[in-house]
């Protein structure tokens, strides 16, 4: 009987992940920390536009695979890993693709604001710089439209000039987002971008999110189920390096098929 | 909207069509590390440089003067007829270890006294006052202190000690090398005091210890390793100190020591062939490189001496 | 009956804390020792020097009548080995650090350097003067130049440069270097518009403050051969030189007690020139204080 059910599901799920172009697909991604193996088996396909919540306890992995999707992991010297990330039909890992390319399609949003010591201006302006863009009138329009997409353009136009380490933790963490659009990435990754805001910057963000995933295919990582469960169309629930369930967010939250993803978002653990 | 979806393909494509610049920045990437690489390279010739100049031009002078003469011999007498000249490295010696004796009694005290009263009983708001103060000091070319020695302190002793003193001594630039050093053994040694966790303290002070036997029976033995490293850096300094002993120290090279009496160091002594007239190539000019490579030998041996104290005896807390 | 004796302890309290204050007193003695002393020298300094100086003093050459000698050549002299210095020793120095901090791999080749350059700084200035006077002088046939002179300087402050720029390298958070890489930078190009502007005013603040050093340095230039007496500026890098320093020992070394005045008077010049100096570099170092 129990056998069924689940088979059900699965097709079920099945289904649904036809119903999507992804953007990402991983295949038995694993990986290590030294002798401690931190992502294990990963499988699973992430949408385009819309938003995929990563959620779990600490230490699950969540922010470790994160990580993968851009190849920030490997500034951990002791970091290994096997298996692919498909990104777009190319595998990220291929020696080939450069992980600079990689990173201008698929932006990040770090946990802690981290702008850069330089003017409102210059943060944003930073993407399009490094890659090579100077005339100051497209400069000029990429600032004013990725500050408006991340909503902040009305609180800081007056001020572009000035020093961004001026503003609140919200506005910074919304000025890092517009740095980040900047660039116009394919995929938003944002490592919980909230964790160290207010709950007022956090609702800010959370609108933004919802905002954004017109454009753009958005994965975030959170400790908190109600900002998975309000903010994402399917959620991934990360145990112990494994991914336990990954479905429409209605469906995990409502009706879970695991176990042990009940115990978590019921709180009997996390 | 629309015009903003234009824009948005447009910067896109914009970083896609710079993609060309891309092998140039590739190239870049490729050769900066190998720049800095080089410029580190250059830090660790410059020690090459000095082991190699020394070892080469001391090697010629071996080959004019007896290595035997040269340790054994306690007369150094370059200026006269060859034959007659004598070169007893130890007549130097003794007048460099003569004034870093002075130097430590002076700065030892004095500058451990200034960090124990620093770490331990200051307040924040004194300490903001005096660090600064003791920057300064550091910060004074030996040439001042040169200067001071010769114009103040000479006439001053002269003054107290009954007999008087010459112009030219030990006495007065060992003084103010002494001076010259506090700063420095007074920040090394309060750096290594302030490590000293506050538990610590605090734990003496509530059995009823008084500041004075914290201080002494706690903070000093567990700073001790600090504390030693800073007193074999003092002396490190005041061995290769040149321009103060120059000035008022004098150039009379004897092993036979007078604190009152002038005296000639080995760093004063290269000054004082630099400045004659000897030609390149003598028996002379090559021994200001015997003599240099003494001086390096010794305070090598001391600047080792002092990272191995401070790694062997790394406080643990 | 009771182990310790009240009493006793009582008794000797009075004794320790009478310790503890004389202690305290010759502590405070023993501090207030170097200000006396900075309080002393600065003192005679002006007292000798403050008669001869005079806007002659500066704009003069050295002369054998004390009123008519200045110090306009050993000031010019002072500036062009600064002028080789200072962007020797601070390309080099900030590309070690830069090497170290960002590039190096922790092995042994690294952890040589690191050593090697601590062990650099504490070899005796006088030694930095023998290798310039071998290597400058008369291997690469340079003579007693500014060149050799600033090339010499610049490798005994090269190791302050070096630590100063690797701590300030080191107070720039990961984070940000996280972030820049984060949008597809490369490694150059952080390092260049990320790490380099933020450990700027740091790396500044060492700079200066080593250089300040190299300007009151006498004894290597003096074994290069630079001239004690000197009626001519320099007019290129090959031309001779003197600095500040040696025309202060060249009169401090006088028996005459007009030519210690004049020392004085130089003395104070060298002491605004370093105070000006320092001011910059602690004004740096303030303003940027802690900015992460």
């Amino acid at each position: 009987m129990d056998i069924t059910i689940n088979k059900q599901l699965v097709q079920k799920d099945i289904k649904k992940e036809e119903q999507f172009t992804p953007v990402f697909k991983i295949n038995n991604l694993n990986l290590w920390y030294g002798q401690d193996h931190a992502l294990k088996d990963i499988k699973f396909d992430i949408p385009e536009k819309q938003v995929t919540a990563i959620i779990g306890p600490s230490g699950c992995g969540k922010s470790t695979f994160i990580k993968t999707l851009n190849r920030m992991v490997e500034m951990i010297p002791i970091v290994r890993m096997s298996g692919e990330i498909v990104y777009r039909e190319k595998n990220i890992f291929d020696p080939k693709y450069g992980v600079e390319e990689l990173r201008t399609q698929v932006g990040m949003v770090f946990q802690k604001p981290n702008p850069f010591p330089k003017s409102i201006y210059d943060n944003v302006a930073y993407g399009p710089r490094i890659h090579g863009i100077k005339n100051k009138k497209v400069l000029d329009e990429v600032v004013e439209k990725s500050l408006r997409g991340a909503a902040i353009w009305d609180e800081v136009k007056d001020r572009l000039n000035e020093n961004a380490y001026g503003l609140s933790g919200g506005q910074q963490q919304r000025l890092c987002i517009a740095r980040c659009l900047a660039i116009e990435p394919d995929v938003i990754l944002m490592d919980e971008p909230t964790s160290a805001l207010d709950p007022i910057s956090t609702l800010k963000v959370e609108e933004l999110v919802q905002e954004l995933k017109k454009d753009y295919s958005i994965v975030i990582v959170t400790h908190n189920m109600q900002q998975a469960a309000r903010i994402s169309d399917r959620t991934a629930f990360f145990l112990n390096g494994e991914v336990v369930e990954y479905t429409d967010t209605s469906t995990l939250f409502s009706n879970p098929s695991d176990k042990r993803t009940e115990d978590y978002i019921t709180g009997r653990f996390g | 909207m629309s015009r903003d979806k234009t824009n948005q393909k447009s910067i896109r494509s914009m970083i896609q069509e710079n993609k060309s610049s891309r092998s140039q920045s590739a190239v870049m990437e490729k050769v900066v590390p190998k720049i800095f690489l080089i410029c580190a390279i250059i830090s660790i010739f410059t020690t090459l440089g000095i082991v190699f100049t020394l070892l080469t031009e001391t090697f010629t002078f071996f080959n004019r003067v007896s290595i035997v003469e040269f340790f054994t011999n306690t007369r150094w007498f370059p200026f006269t007829a060859d034959k007659n000249a004598d070169y007893g490295i130890l007549a130097l010696v003794m007048g460099t270890l003569t004034v870093t004796a002075i130097a430590m009694v002076v700065a030892i005290p004095v500058g451990l006294a200034a960090a124990i009263y620093l770490s331990e009983y200051a307040s924040a708001k004194t300490r903001k006052l005096i660090k600064p103060i003791l920057e300064v000091l550091a910060g004074i070319p030996t040439i001042v202190y040169g200067f001071f020695a010769l114009t103040f302190v000479t006439p001053l002793l002269d003054s107290i000690i009954p007999g008087g003193i010459s112009i030219f001594n030990a006495l007065s630039p060992g003084i103010v090398v002494g001076i010259m050093i506090i700063p420095m053994i007074a920040s090394l040694s309060e750096d290594a005091m302030n490590a000293v966790p506050n538990s610590m303290r605090e734990g003496a002070m509530a059995l009823g210890a008084t500041r004075f036997e914290v201080a002494m029976k706690v903070v000093l033995p567990a700073a001790l390793s600090g504390v030693m490293a800073s007193f074999v850096l003092g002396i490190s300094r005041a061995i290769g100190e040149t321009m103060i002993v120059t000035i008022a120290g004098g150039s009379r090279p004897t092993a036979d020591i007078n604190v009152t009496e002038s005296i000639q160091t080995m760093t004063a002594y290269i000054v004082q062939v630099s400045q004659g007239d000897t030609g390149y190539g003598t028996t002379i000019y090559y021994s200001i490189y015997a003599v240099g490579m003494t001086l390096f030998v010794f305070t090598l041996i001391m600047n080792l001496l002092a990272q191995f104290i401070s790694r062997k005896f790394r406080e643990e807390y | 009956m009771s182990l310790i004796n009240k009493e006793s302890v009582k008794k000797r309290m009075g004794s320790r804390v009478a310790a503890n204050g004389f202690a305290k007193f010759l502590f405070i003695l023993a501090t207030s020792f170097s200000l006396i002393v900075l309080g002393v020298l600065i003192y005679r300094i002006l007292v000798d020097g403050l008669p001869y100086l005079s806007l002659d003093f500066i704009t003069n050459f050295a002369s054998r009548m004390p009123e008519r000698a200045g110090i306009w050549a050993a000031l010019l002299g002072t500036i062009w080995i600064m002028a080789v210095t200072a962007p020797v020793s601070f390309i080099l120095g900030v590309g070690t650090a830069i090497y170290l901090e960002e590039y190096a791999k922790k092995n042994a080749f690294t952890k040589f350097v690191q050593v090697n350059i601590a062990n650099l700084a504490g070899v005796p200035s006088i030694v930095f003067g023998l290798l310039g006077l071998t290597i400058f002088v008369r291997l690469a046939g340079l003579g007693s130049s500014v060149l050799a002179g600033g090339l010499t300087m610049s490798l005994l402050i090269l190791p302050v440069i070096v630590v100063a720029s690797q701590e300030a390298i080191r107070t720039v958070p990961k984070e940000i270097r996280e972030a820049s890489f984060g949008m597809g930078a490369t490694k150059w190009q952080t390092i260049r518009r990320i790490v380099f502007p933020a450990a700027l005013p740091g790396i500044l603040t060492g700079t200066i403050l080593a250089l300040s050093r190299a300007v009151g340095e006498t004894a290597p230039l003096l074994v290069l051969g630079a001239l004690a007496y000197v009626a001519f500026v320099p007019e290129n890098l090959f031309s001779q030189f003197t600095v500040l320093p040696i025309q202060l020992y060249n009169w401090t070394s006088r028996p005459q007690e007009d030519f210690h005045m004049l020392a004085a008077s130089g003395i104070i010049i060298l002491m605004i020139i370093l105070l000006i100096m320092n001011s910059i570099a602690v004004y740096i170092r303030n303003k940027f204080h802690k900015r992460f």
